[in-house]
């Protein structure tokens, strides 16, 4: 059984921060593919096309045929914890810190041995199941689990370290008239987040939800223009030492494409709200958050973008506003690679069609501002990079798998 | 050539007073709300070029976005259907003579802390004129209702039955145009009219007939209470923009200072 | 699978040890060519009558063996390289001896070992292997402290050792290094110090490990009548053995390649196990030297422990093993650790050994295991040499 984690003490102002260090970051271009799945916190390892062998680790040929045919599948995570160490020592500074390391290794039912993180409640010669998750290098790395959940699970502190879990930490949720807002926060609180700090543009006009979030316990509604720079910076000069979780929820959308707009006027809010202000918050918040990485308990861990799925395949319908969508996510690329040094994961939640007021003709599936709060928390529990809301966003996804250009088509001819 | 001397010289002895009649251009400045579906008025933003460093090491300077109508501003004819057939009906067109005049200014501050969508009415204008003498023709007319003291949320005063601000009625700008020939008409709201003045018949009656007789309007202006009923000159000259329908400014009022 | 030939007309000859040192500015260059110095003068011969050279090395980077030549002035007919840090002694001397015997070359000098610069050792890490580096290092980045911590608690687990019979291997390990002058452990070490030591990766401690140093080894392969010609005492070689990635789908391993080949090892060498008076195992780990003594035929799987509980394996006892204090007491040079025992081997075989001396030694078993990629070492090698009766 895992201890609870206790709330962080206040910090010791006469100490230096904490460094933040990266366990070993480097891998062959094969051994990526264990990080790609991992980035949606799948447990996938190649099996060769031809004799279905199984491989670990990854490989560029099989190992039992020489068939240069691997594919990453999906693979049964359940397996034996055959022997175990806790090391005590390392020549990487990540674990030299870090230590003691419980590590292991586990037979799979599969047929494979692999060495994996080792969660504290799992027993030597036990039956455990491999989870892959997103190490603070950003790369995917494998850790046995307990068959079954236990207590405070979540709580291990090497399970955390591969989790971007809102317990105990900060979170700054942008734009407040977002109406999906309240529930953002709320279950970003019910996950044990320590307080959500509410960003509140152009307070100078009312919005609905507002007074739902003043009475929130946990919720502090802050001024946040992200169109603004000075408000972006002032924001940060106030809370930007303590902001452990960033959620960019600000968004402006307006339905039409191209041609019938007739105008660049919403497409240029679209891409100073969408695209313009992640880069003004990544300048802002980014550097902070990098730079603690590794501060205890509550230490900087995330930065998720929500993003309509149609960034990757445009409906000419919100042609304008999937132009910023694409826009903020290619810059949510680089944010990744930015924020990488310091541990801080950059996930990106891909959301479909949303139920509000700029997709009242959209037929559904619609998504839910809970179900989107649900794909939130539980993204930021699997430390994903990639989290796929709702059935439209979830179908774009593996389509696009298969063929984007066909995608393309589809979306164009109004097939979602 | 004596009458500009004596300016100078008033000015310099301080017998003439300038009066800044202008908002600072701040990001969190409100400007005019329309339903969200129509294209909106960019707000005020401005973005650091160089601030001495790197970027410009011995130089700081910053770029501007905004709207013609964001802060103080001018509104040109062109910027209303009623006047886009005007002559010269845009701010580059506009003679420059036009951007300064005489000034007369009626006192609605009592009324709008009384009724925050109070109107004024030609009744109102003509007790005033009764008190004042007649607005001469030429002349700019503003409606002080000291709302430029109001900050935030108070200031559009948005509920969701719209914006509720005080502002003029027809009959008044009607009476202002065409019986007393002003050079334009200007308040301290966000708009010209009334906020709730999209109900008025016809809907926005100041932008109406004030840009469809080729007149001009101000708006959120601040500190009328700085300026006295009449005697005033005020100075609101727009940048020189082609095709613009308005644009910021700077609003300047030249005072007499009343010689105790 | 055919009965290899014989090496017969083949001897090893001119066994030579640098000192080791913790730490060295030195390069690789600098202490293989102190290794070859020191066997070609203990030979007499001048670099120009090498015509072969095997090199074994981690550290020789941006060269390879072929820059070294060059760099050391050689002229060589028969260059090898040898990759196999652990095994590397016996596959240096097993092809070396073939070149010789097939005249290839006529006198080959086999070299191994590295520096040790402050940061090598992290380096070297980081390169070591591909699914090391995929698939070991991002978890817990113990090196092959981590690995081996794992297949020592499996074995201990599956056959009941303790840390304890472990420990008797260290023990009498440091007991013959303290007779060793080119040891780099130079303190008497007891059972307790060694159950007391500092955790490094459970169930493995400091003792448990080798202490990586610099330094080189290096002998001479030349045939039978060039030995006799120049009077150098000599070791024949009776039989070799070498297999890469024995057993691959064993989840974890206990066992190491010397399985698969030890009834040719013996056969060809015409004797067992209990006919050998030394025995020199690779001991990057006790777990390792115990695997071998079970793979190589001594006792039965998981009887290591048991087997050795009964024996005494210092110079003087009943089982002479690795009478220079192997790498646990007398360092590992990077790969002239694969060489260390060889040497040694050679040294005992033809009475050279001087203070580490086995009375009588005559045939020796020299064991190597090398090269952790991922989970398990993949190289293993043995050798049975003999002196002049």
């Amino acid at each position: 059984m895992t201890d609870p984690i206790a709330p962080p003490p206040k910090k010791n102002p006469q100490k230096p921060q904490a460094v933040p260090l990266s366990p070993p970051a480097a891998r062959s271009r094969a051994a990526l593919g264990l990080s790609a799945a991992a980035a949606e916190a799948r447990f996938a390892l190649q099996h060769c096309a031809e004799c279905g062998a199984v491989q670990y680790p990854p490989r560029d040929a099989c190992h039992g045929c020489l068939s240069t045919d691997l594919r990453w599948r999906d693979t049964d995570p359940a397996g034996t914890l055959i022997a175990e160490t806790t090391v005590r020592t390392s020549p990487n500074l990540y674990f030299r810190r870090a230590a003691p390391w419980r590590t292991g290794t586990v037979r799979l039912d599969v047929g494979v041995s692999v060495v994996a993180h080792v969660h504290g409640d799992c027993e030597k010669g036990g039956r455990v199941r491999l989870i892959n998750r997103l190490d603070r290098a950003g790369q995917g790395v494998l850790m046995a689990l307990p068959e079954g959940e236990t207590p405070n699970m979540a709580d291990d502190p090497e399970l955390r370290e591969l989790t971007c879990d809102p317990k105990h930490r900060r979170v700054l949720l942008t734009d407040a008239r977002q109406a999906n807002a309240p529930a953002l926060a709320k279950a970003l609180l019910d996950a044990g987040a320590s307080v959500v700090f509410v960003g509140e543009a152009e307070t100078w006009r009312p919005y609905p939800q507002r007074e739902t979030l003043a009475a929130m316990e946990g919720v502090q509604l802050l001024p946040l223009d992200v169109t603004d720079t000075s408000s972006v910076v002032e924001l940060a000069g106030e809370i930007g030492g303590k902001v452990d979780i960033l959620v960019n929820n600000a968004r402006f959308v307006r339905p039409g494409g191209i041609l019938s707009r007739g105008d660049v006027g919403f497409a240029q809010r679209e891409m100073d709200v969408n695209a313009f202000g992640l880069m003004r918050l990544a300048q802002a918040f980014g550097p902070g958050m990098r730079a603690r990485g590794a501060d205890g308990v509550n230490n900087a861990v995330a930065w998720v973008n929500i993003l309509s799925v149609h960034a990757l395949a445009s409906d000419p319908a919100y042609g304008g506003f999937n132009a910023s969508q694409a826009a903020a996510l290619s810059a949510a690329q680089t944010l990744r690679a930015e924020l990488r040094p310091g541990g801080v994961r950059v996930a990106t939640l891909f959301v479909g069609p949303t139920e509000d007021d700029w997709h009242q003709d959209v037929p559904p599936p619609k998504v839910l501002p809970k179900a989107l709060a649900r794909s939130l928390v539980q993204g930021l529990r699997d430390g994903t990079e990639e989290i796929w809301c709702g059935d439209v966003a979830q179908d774009l996804r593996d389509r696009l798998r298969q063929d984007p250009k066909v995608v393309e088509r589809q979306v164009s001819e109004g097939g979602a | 050539m004596s009458v500009l001397a004596d300016l100078a010289g008033a000015m310099a002895s301080g017998a003439v007073e300038v009066v800044d009649l202008t908002h600072t251009l701040d990001p969190d400045f409100p400007v005019i709300v329309l339903p969200p579906e129509f294209g909106q008025c960019a707000r005020f933003r401005m973005e650091e070029i160089s601030a001495y460093d790197h970027r410009g090491p011995a130089w700081k300077w910053h770029n501007l976005h905004m709207s013609e109508h964001t802060g103080t501003h001018f509104d040109a004819p062109c910027h209303w259907i009623s006047g886009r057939d005007v002559a010269n009906g845009a701010v580059d067109e506009i003679d420059p003579a036009a951007f300064v005049g005489p000034v007369c200014v009626i006192d609605c501050s009592a009324e709008s802390a009384e009724d925050e969508d109070y109107i004024l009415t030609r009744a109102r204008i003509e007790a005033w004129e009764a008190e004042h003498g007649a607005i001469p023709e030429g002349a700019w007319v503003l409606m002080r209702t000291d709302w430029s003291k109001r900050s935030g949320a108070k200031y559009l005063n948005m509920r969701e039955d719209g914006a509720h601000s005080p502002g003029p009625d027809a009959g008044a700008v009607l009476y202002l145009v065409e019986e007393r020939g002003i050079r334009g008409f200007g308040t301290e709201t966000v708009g010209t009219d009334a906020g709730q003045a999209t109900h008025f018949e016809p809907p926005y009656p100041a932008h109406y007939h004030l840009h469809g007789a080729g007149r001009y309007g101000l708006q959120c202006l601040s500190g009328l209470d700085r300026l006295p009923a009449t005697g005033a000159m005020l100075l609101a000259a727009p940048l020189k923009i082609r095709n613009g329908t308005g644009s910021p400014l700077r609003v300047l009022a030249l005072v007499e200072k009343e010689t105790a | 699978m055919r009965t290899p030939q014989s090496y017969d007309g083949v001897v090893i000859a001119a066994p030579f040890s640098t000192p080791y040192t913790r730490y060295s500015t030195e390069t690789a260059h600098h202490w293989l060519a102190r290794g070859l110095k020191g066997a070609l003068d203990a030979a007499g011969l001048r670099k120009e009558d090498v015509d072969g050279l095997s090199v074994a090395s981690f550290t020789l980077f941006p060269d390879t063996p072929v820059g070294l030549t060059q760099h050391l002035g050689f002229t060589p007919r028969w260059l090898d390289s040898i990759p196999m840090g652990g095994a590397s002694g016996v596959v240096a001397l097993r092809r070396a001896a073939r070149a010789v015997q097939a005249g290839d070359a006529d006198i080959v000098a086999c070299v191994a070992g590295d520096t040790n610069q402050i940061d090598s050792f992290r380096k070297l890490l980081s390169s070591f292997s591909r699914f090391a580096m995929d698939a070991a290092y991002p978890y817990g980045y113990g090196g092959p402290n981590a690995m081996f911590a794992l297949l020592t608690d499996r074995y201990m687990t599956e056959y009941g050792a303790t840390r304890e019979d472990f420990g008797r291997i260290c023990v009498a390990q440091r007991d013959n290094a303290l007779r060793y002058p080119n040891a780099v452990m130079k303190k008497p070490l007891t059972l307790d110090d060694y159950l007391a030591a500092r955790p490094i990766a459970d169930p493995i401690a400091l003792f448990d490990c080798v202490m990586p140093c610099a330094g080189a080894e290096a002998f001479l392969v030349m045939t039978e009548d060039e030995a006799a010609k120049r009077g150098l005492p000599a070791a024949r070689i009776s039989s070799t053995i070498e297999r890469h990635n024995a057993f691959p789908d064993d989840p974890m391993q206990l066992r190491g390649g010397w399985e698969m080949d030890r009834d040719t090892l013996w056969s060809c060498a015409g004797c067992g196990p209990e006919d050998m008076d030394l025995v020199q195992t690779y001991d990057d780990y006790p777990v390792i030297s115990m695997l071998q003594f079970e793979d190589l035929g001594f006792c039965d799987k998981g009887a290591a422990p048991e087997y050795l509980r009964n024996k005494d394996l210092t110079v003087t006892g009943d089982l002479p093993h690795n009478t220079s204090g192997g790498q646990l007491s007398a360092g590992q040079a990077g790969a002239g650790g694969g060489f260390i025992g060889l040497v040694e081997a050679i040294r005992q075989v033809t009475q050279t050994a001087g203070p580490t001396q086995v009375a009588e030694a005559r045939k020796a078993l020299v064991s190597g295991f090398g090269m952790i990629n991922y989970d398990r070492g993949l190289c293993s090698g043995a050798a049975v040499i003999e002196g002049a009766a």
